[in-house]
């Protein structure tokens, strides 16, 4: 069966061991984790996390379920096939030569991203988007020479 | 009221109607075995705490209580762990109390120190750290609930000693409510509808329950489902009992080593309704040819369980006994005798195929497992609770004896735990200190917690030890000997223990059969006594368990003697 995506968000208990408990859900029954980014909502007991996962669609439904099966897990939302923004950020550590930064701000500035750090040699840029805006961005920049680069996992959130 | 962590947890276990725990003391809980000692909880010491809480989980699946395990922290928790495993499994609702280090030393590799929560994460249904105090009550509460609620499973407590120690105001609680945990107990009635309306049309329908109609009581609902609308009953191993095993539509067991009518009546069918099973491998065989011709109407309480394995035409979330009785008032709206009435012809295929291929041994010279395990039944009246080891007795036990009530067959079923019988046994007869109570063992499984004897000895519980001695790990022989061209591979045992003398050292009394017109005396005399006996059957060392279909094969697809 062909392997579809699916973005869950995910109400739980702001508690330790909440997270070692999905994620041992995920690496016990052999289920996929692509992305996954965790923090707390405005009620300091309950946290969001935001996953994307993948599989055939009986596997995605398990997915569902045994989430929803755990003590901690309040809610599961699945966003798939909704209306949904979603957002990804990046922070990109990338070489800049006197002659390149011209170029490197130009191609930061249609990406609207931001210089949050300059030095030397290097600028630290800062995008948000989705995966495909990111990774456009990353291509431009790679032959300037990328040092490091950190990213969040993907978050979102229904319309409406 | 101010009290210390010790007594709340004692208190609340009564207030959870607990009467009967099972553990093993050590540094992390003299606290708490300090408390027991004026507490009315009636303890139980077994020799190991593998024992202690196989013991607790038999006792559960007996009474239908939770059972509770006390045990200190480090190795007595990690002991525990394959119990924990074998009754998470099985659905089985077990309270697992552990000790833990002090707060402060948590995390420093200290003596004894365990991560005991996150090991068991993955075979608990929860667990909990509790380091406040104050939340103790609380938790406990919320553990029993857990435990015994839904899909029923064991729930533990890891009890850090300084928290133990500590004191709190302890209030009595109200009921538990979690906004994350609701199980659905009643059904969507359109489901019970469609469920209905499948039945009225089917031709060849067959039942098959498991473990879920055991656990919610379901037996007397799925009892009369099946003779109002003459639907003949499989079962899968943990389903045993739910249906009566001398009632003429009972098919017996279904798949690996079921029966082969029950095996072909499923092969054959055109609706299959499954009742508080999961559609294990060792019951659906290859799952491609699983029922090809059948719609399958899916029952449980749990949805993971549902279209986990197979697809389901029609998935129904709920108690399986409530959802049973709900379609049992549907059905009488309906005209049942006419329903009943089409089923005639599939009932009359399925009994030629009884005859044509029934369960069959070849009693000779050396005795035969299967013969002594009818020989339990015949001289029992049906009546004995029998727990199992694991390997080819537990298959004979389930064959050869014939169930009839919820909690009547202890097995473990999901895990397959070798050395589960014997404090089995022990658990379930604490809970039912009249009845009989028998182990059919096998002489590889009983070693592993032979230790137990010496607790049956010391409460005075009179179990029946009934080794299948065949001088292998027979099962594991058997499928050397199928699939492995017989090459015995570490299964034969060039040395064993004289049973008799062993039980005889530990205070039970010790019996052998040698030979056939042996076995009943043997048996005779251990019901007849009123202590632990161990009988030790010399029986066929090659003998196998058939029918069996081969792992991955369909299920149609049976080796038969
Ligand atoms: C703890 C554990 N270890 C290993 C196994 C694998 N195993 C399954 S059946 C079996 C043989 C059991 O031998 P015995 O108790 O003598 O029973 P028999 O099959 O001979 O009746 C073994 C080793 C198991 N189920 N459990
Ligand atoms: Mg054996």
């Amino acid at each position: 069966m062909e392997v579809q995506k699916q973005l869950l968000s995910i109400l739980v208990d702001n508690e330790p061991g909440v997270l070692s408990r999905i994620t041992g859900l995920f690496s016990g029954r052999g289920y996929n984790i692509e992305s996954l980014s965790v923090a707390e909502t405005t009620d300091p007991k309950v946290s969001r996390v935001t996953m994307v996962t993948s599989g055939s669609p009986p596997i995605l439904e398990q997915i569902q379920k045994q989430l929803n099966k755990l003590i901690n897990v309040i809610k599961v939302i699945d966003l798939t096939g909704q209306e949904y923004v979603k957002r990804e950020m990046a922070l990109i550590k990338v070489n800049a030569k006197p002659d390149h930064k011209a170029e490197i701000l130009r191609i930061t500035d249609i990406f609207r991203g931001q210089v949050l750090d300059v030095s030397q040699e290097h600028f630290m840029i800062m995008v948000t988007g989705d995966t495909s805006k990111i990774n456009a961005i990353l291509n431009l920049l790679k032959p300037f020479g990328i040092r490091e680069i950190a990213k969040t996992g993907c978050i979102a959130l229904s319309r409406g | 009221m101010k009290l210390k962590g010790a007594q709340i947890l004692l208190k609340m276990l009564e207030e959870e109607g607990v009467d009967t725990i099972f553990g093993y003391p050590g540094g992390a809980v003299l606290d708490i075995y300090d408390a027991l000692m004026d507490s009315n909880i009636r303890h139980i010491l077994p020799r190991h705490e593998q024992g202690g809480i196989h013991a607790a989980d038999a006792y559960a699946r007996a009474t239908g209580k939770v059972g509770v395990c006390l045990v200190t922290s480090g190795p007595g928790a990690t002991n525990t762990v394959t119990g924990i495993a074998t009754a998470y499994m099985d659905s089985i609702p077990v309270v697992i109390l552990t000790g833990q280090v002090p707060t402060p030393l948590i995390g420093n590799d200290a003596f004894q120190e365990v991560d005991i929560v996150g090991i068991t994460r993955p075979c608990t249904k929860h667990n909990y750290l509790v380091k406040d105090v104050r939340c103790l009550a609380a938790k406990i509460k919320e553990a029993f609930h857990i435990a015994r609620s839904g899909r029923p499973g064991p729930v533990l407590l890891d009890l850090p000693k300084d928290m133990i120690n500590s004191t709190a105001t302890y209030n009595p609680l109200g009921d538990v409510r979690m906004k994350s945990y609701n199980p659905t107990y009643k059904p969507n009635i359109r489901q019970v509808k469609k469920v209905a309306e499948l039945i009225e049309k089917a031709k060849m329908p067959v039942i098959f329950s498991g473990g879920g109609v055991n656990l919610s009581l379901g037996h007397e609902a799925l009892t009369t489902l099946a003779r109002k609308t003459r639907i003949p009953v499989t079962g899968s191993l943990m389903g045993l009992g739910a249906f009566p095993g001398t009632d003429p539509l009972w098919l017996g067991m279904l798949g690996m080593h079921g029966t082969y009518r029950a095996n072909m009546a499923i092969s054959e069918c055109d609706l299959m309704i499954a009742v508080g099973v999961r559609f294990d491998d060792r019951v659906t065989g290859k799952t491609d040819e699983f029922a090809p011709n059948a719609k399958i109407i899916q029952i449980d309480i749990d949805p993971t369980s549902i279209q986990k394995n197979v697809p389901v035409s029609v998935p129904v979330v709920g108690d399986c006994r409530i959802t049973l009785e709900l379609l049992n008032d549907l059905l009488e709206q309906m005209d049942r005798g006419k329903i009943a009435a089409k089923h005639e012809a599939w009932l009359t295929r399925i009994e030629k195929w009884k005859k044509s291929t029934p369960l069959v041994y070849d009693q000779k010279e050396t005795i035969k497992p299967q013969f002594v395990v009818e020989k339990l039944y015949e001289l029992t009246g049906g009546n004995a609770i029998i727990t199992t080891e694991v390997g080819q007795n537990q298959m004979w036990a389930a064959q050869y004896y014939h169930f009839n009530r919820p909690g009547q067959f202890i097995s473990s079923g999901g895990l397959g735990t070798m050395g589960f019988g014997l404090p089995a046994a022990i658990g379930a007869q604490a809970g039912f200190p009249d009845k009989t109570v028998i182990d059919i063992a096998g002489d590889g499984s009983i070693q592993m917690n032979i230790q137990e004897l010496a607790t049956a000895v010391q409460y005075n519980l009179p179990v029946k030890v009934a080794i299948l001695n065949n001088g292998f790990l027979g099962m594991v022989r058997q499928w050397q000997e199928l699939f492995y061209d017989r090459r015995y591979s570490s299964t034969h045992f060039s040395h064993s223990p004289d049973f008799v003398r062993l039980a005889e050292a530990y205070g039970a009394v010790g019996l052998r059969a040698n030979k056939p017109e042996e076995v009943e005396a043997v048996i005779e005399k251990a019901l007849a006594t009123d202590k632990p006996v161990v009988m030790d059957f010399i029986v066929e060392p090659e003998e196998s368990v058939y029918p069996m279909v081969p792992a991955g094969a369909p299920i149609n697809k049976m080796l038969l003697v």
